[in-house]
C-alpha cells in the first residue's frame, strides 16, 4: 500500500522521534509512505471565526498537494495537523460558497480544490486499513508488563464530527496497547486539555495541568504515558521541569509517542526511537521491562 | 462585583457581532452550567464559561473584553462537546478574542518574549500561540 503523508512542522525537529518511529513501524507493516512535495504549515489551529476564510488557505493547499501526487487520501501523525486539515476540509465541503472564495484566492494553483481528499490520522489507518490483527501478526516483541496510560488530549477526539473515536471515552489507544501485549491503565484525565499553546506565555498553567494529568496516571500505576500530539508531548515531558518546581512532591514519569511503543513491539532499531529528544529518559523503565 | 444592566447594552451591536463571528445563537443557552463544570481552565478564570454566555446575551461588553478568561481558554472544545443545547461556547470565546485582536490589541507581544520562551518551545507551540493571541 502506498500512502501520502503530511508531516507538519514539528515532526521534523522536536518530534523527530514521532516521525522516525512511525516510518519504521509502517515499513515493518509493508506500507510505503510518500511525503507530500512542497507541504506547508497547516496553521496548527482551525480558524473558529465564521468570516475568517483566509486561514483555511494553508491547510487546503496541502490537500491540493495531495491531489498533485495523484492521491485522494493523506495521512497525518500530529493531532493538531489532523484536526486543522480535517476541519478545514469539512468546512469547505459543507459550504461551497466559501470553497469558491478560497479557490479564487488560490488562483495560481493548477488544481481547483473540490473537497475530495480524505484526511486520515495514523491511528485510523492502523485500525481501519492495516487492521490491528496485522500488527499482532507482525509483532516480534510483546510489551509484557508495561503499564501504559494512554493520553488522547483534545484534538484527536473533539469536535465529535471529526474525532477518530468516542468523544468522551475513546478507547482506540487502549485497544492498540492491548494488541501490543502491554497493560493499558484507565485514568480520568485522558482527554483533559494540557493547556496547549499557553505553554509559551503562561507555562505555570501548563505545569498545573501536567501535574494533575500525570499524577492521576501514576496513581493508577502507569509506567509510561503515551501521546499522539507534539504539543502534548512537549507539555507533559519538557514541562515536568516546571511542574517539579511548582509541586516539589511530584515524581517524574516518561512520556512516549504511541508510535515509539509500536516501533519497539515491531522490532524497530533503537535509533528510530530517538530517546535523545526526551526530557525524562524512558530508557530505565524500558530496560527494566526488558524491552530495549 | 456590581453589574449594571440596561436595555441599551442589550441592544448594543456588540451582541450581534459576537453572534455573527461565532455563528452561535446566544439565547439558546438556559444556564445549565455543564460547560463550566467540564472546563479544565475554570480555576484560572474570572468569568466562567456559562457566565460568558450570559454576559454576552446582556451586552456586557467591557466586562467580557477585560476578562482574563478569554485568554485562559485554550479551545479544547470540552464545553462544546457537552452543551445540551448545541452551543459552541469555544467559538463565542474566540469571537470575543477576535473583537480585540481585530483592533490590533494583541495579547502576546512577540518582542516581549524572552529567548528561552521562544527558543525552547517547538514550532507548533509558537505558531498556535501567535495564531490565537496576536492579530
Amino acid at each position: 500500500m502506498k500512502l501520502s503523508y503530511y508531516p507538519g512542522c514539528t515532526l521534523k525537529n522536536h518530534a523527530k522521534n514521532f516521525e522516525d518511529s512511525t516510518l519504521c513501524s509502517l515499513s515493518k507493516l509493508g506500507i510505503q509512505v510518500e511525503e507530500l512535495p512542497r507541504w506547508n504549515c497547516c496553521g496548527t489551529v482551525f480558524s473558529l471565526a465564521t468570516d475568517d476564510l483566509i486561514h483555511h488557505v494553508a491547510p487546503l493547499r496541502n490537500l491540493i498537494r495531495t491531489k498533485e501526487s495523484n492521491s485522494d487520501k493523506v495521512m497525518t501523525l500530529c493531532a493538531m495537523c489532523f484536526n486543522t486539515l480535517k476541519r478545514a476540509n469539512e468546512r469547505v465541503k459543507s459550504d461551497p460558497e466559501s470553497l469558491d472564495k478560497i479557490n479564487d484566492f488560490m488562483y495560481r494553483e493548477k488544481i481547483k480544490y473540490e473537497g475530495d481528499v480524505k484526511v486520515l490520522h495514523l491511528l485510523e489507518l492502523l485500525r481501519d486499513e492495516i487492521k490491528f490483527e496485522t500488527i499482532a501478526q507482525q509483532m516480534v516483541k510483546p510489551l509484557k508488563e508495561l503499564k501504559v496510560a494512554n493520553y488522547y488530549g483534545c484534538l484527536l477526539v473533539r469536535p465529535q464530527e471529526i474525532g477518530i473515536d468516542d468523544v468522551e471515552n475513546p478507547t482506540i489507544l487502549e485497544t492498540l496497547t492491548t494488541v501490543l501485549g502491554a497493560d493499558p491503565i484507565d485514568f480520568p484525565y485522558k482527554t483533559e486539555c494540557c493547556a496547549a499553546y499557553q505553554t509559551v506565555d503562561k507555562p505555570e498553567i501548563v505545569a498545573e495541568r501536567t501535574y494533575h494529568i500525570l499524577t492521576s496516571a501514576q496513581s493508577q500505576g502507569a509506567d509510561v504515558v503515551t501521546v499522539s500530539c507534539p504539543l502534548c508531548a512537549f507539555n507533559l515531558d519538557q514541562r515536568q521541569k516546571e511542574t517539579q518546581k511548582q509541586y516539589p512532591e511530584f515524581k517524574n514519569i516518561p512520556i512516549l509517542y504511541f508510535t515509539q511503543i509500536l516501533a519497539i513491539a515491531l522490532g524497530c532499531p533503537e535509533d528510530t526511537l530517538r530517546f535523545d529528544l526526551h526530557y525524562i529518559d524512558p530508557k530505565p523503565v524500558l530496560k527494566e521491562k526488558g524491552l530495549i | 462585583m456590581r453589574i449594571n444592566l440596561s436595555r441599551k447594552k442589550i441592544k448594543d451591536p456588540f451582541v450581534g457581532k459576537v453572534e455573527e463571528l461565532s455563528g452561535q445563537n446566544l439565547l439558546a443557552c438556559y444556564q445549565c452550567g455543564k460547560c463550566s463544570a467540564g472546563c479544565p481552565a475554570v480555576s484560572q478564570m474570572d468569568i466562567l464559561p456559562n457566565q460568558i454566555i450570559r454576559y454576552a446575551q446582556l451586552g456586557l461588553k467591557e466586562e467580557l473584553l477585560e476578562s482574563k478568561s478569554i485568554w485562559i481558554c485554550a479551545s479544547c472544545f470540552t464545553c462544546n462537546a457537552r452543551c445540551p443545547k448545541g452551543i459552541n461556547i469555544a467559538e463565542v470565546i474566540e469571537a470575543l478574542r477576535q473583537i480585540l485582536l481585530r483592533k490590533r490589541e494583541d495579547h502576546v507581544k512577540v518582542d516581549k518574549l524572552s529567548d528561552s520562551e521562544k527558543g525552547d518551545v517547538p514550532p507548533i507551540a509558537i505558531v498556535s500561540n501567535l495564531r490565537k493571541f496576536t492579530s
